[in-house]
């Protein structure tokens, strides 16, 4: 069946990369939805089915770890697989990540093969 | 951390940027010292913030060709000339190069934060940081384009504190 994601990320080069990645992973995607940044995310979540999200952590308005927590505590989007790629490869981020309940971790530069293996790992 | 350090974390920063991301060469040459603002600028500058335990800013500089040549590899469509889609690039480049220049140094020099990269396009521009009279410079070639990727820090100033060491929260009489 075919699964619904959300990409997050301030950076709209980076959206489009994992955008083709998706499309050209062994993947059964479904639409893909974009957002700037956490706020925008929140409202995308609300206005659409989304069964996976992809999330930058630094991001004007609302970042994110912001956006992770938020989902977290939300009864509907608690269970929503969220893999974040960011340049944040400090121990101290990871760890906030995986806290909030992050379900992986992919740093940037990143290679369509990580994205691909992590994919794998969770969906 | 001196500059030979800090060049080498960048150029592994930056090749891996464009081997894993962009697929294009990148060939390093010796690290210098330069005055900032001192000539002027043609061409894309991408600069990115930080602060923490130290303060500093990171900024990559290329010409309008190269920018577009980054562009086109990292999205993988044609871009002839500057636009909206080459200055998106030209930010992430600089996020993931000095963010993960950030990343290895916090190791050192503590945790710092990253600030949102901000990208600008023109010709004979100078660019200036307050307070910032020079930048270690690390040059690279990209084919017969120059990139240079620009870095400054220093340990940031000490907090302002109470007479009493610490700050306190704001006291509420309560009826």
């Amino acid at each position: 069946m075919p699964m619904n994601v959300l990409i997050v990320d301030d950076s709209a080069a980076i959206r489009k990369i994992l955008e083709r990645v998706l499309r050209h992973a062994e993947f059964p995607l479904g639409e893909v939805h974009e957002a700037g940044d956490g706020r925008e995310a929140l409202s995308k979540l609300e206005a659409q089915e989304v069964g996976l999200v992809f999330s930058d952590i630094n991001m004007p308005n609302m970042d994110g770890l912001e956006l992770l927590a938020s989902m977290k505590a939300h009864e509907s989007w608690k269970h929503l697989p969220v893999i974040m790629v960011t340049t944040e490869g400090g121990q101290e981020k990871v760890m906030q990540a995986i806290q909030l309940g992050a379900s992986g971790y992919i740093r940037k530069p990143f290679t369509a093969e990580q994205i691909k293996e992590k994919l794998a790992g969770i969906v | 951390m001196n500059d030979q350090e800090l060049a080498a974390t960048i150029r592994e920063a930056a090749g891996s940027v464009f081997s894993l991301m962009l697929g294009l060469p990148l060939e390093s040459g010796p690290e210098y010292r330069a005055e900032a603002g001192s000539e002027g600028y043609d061409g894309v500058i991408a600069l990115v913030p930080m602060g923490g335990s130290w303060t500093g800013s990171g900024r990559i500089i290329c010409g309008s060709r190269l920018a577009c040549r980054i562009s086109s590899a990292m999205l993988m469509a044609e871009h002839a000339a500057v636009n909206e889609e080459v200055l998106d690039a030209m930010g992430e480049m600089a996020n993931m190069i000095i963010g993960n220049v950030k990343t290895a140094i916090e190791e050192k020099l503590g945790t710092m934060i990253l600030g949102l990269p901000t990208v600008i396009y023109g010709r004979n521009y100078r660019a200036r940081s307050s307070g910032v009279r020079d930048w270690l410079v690390t040059p690279f070639q990209c084919g017969d384009e120059t990139l240079d990727v620009q870095f400054f820090l220093a340990p940031s100033p000490p907090r302002t504190e109470t007479a009493g060491g610490r700050t306190a929260p704001l006291a509420v009489p309560v009826d």
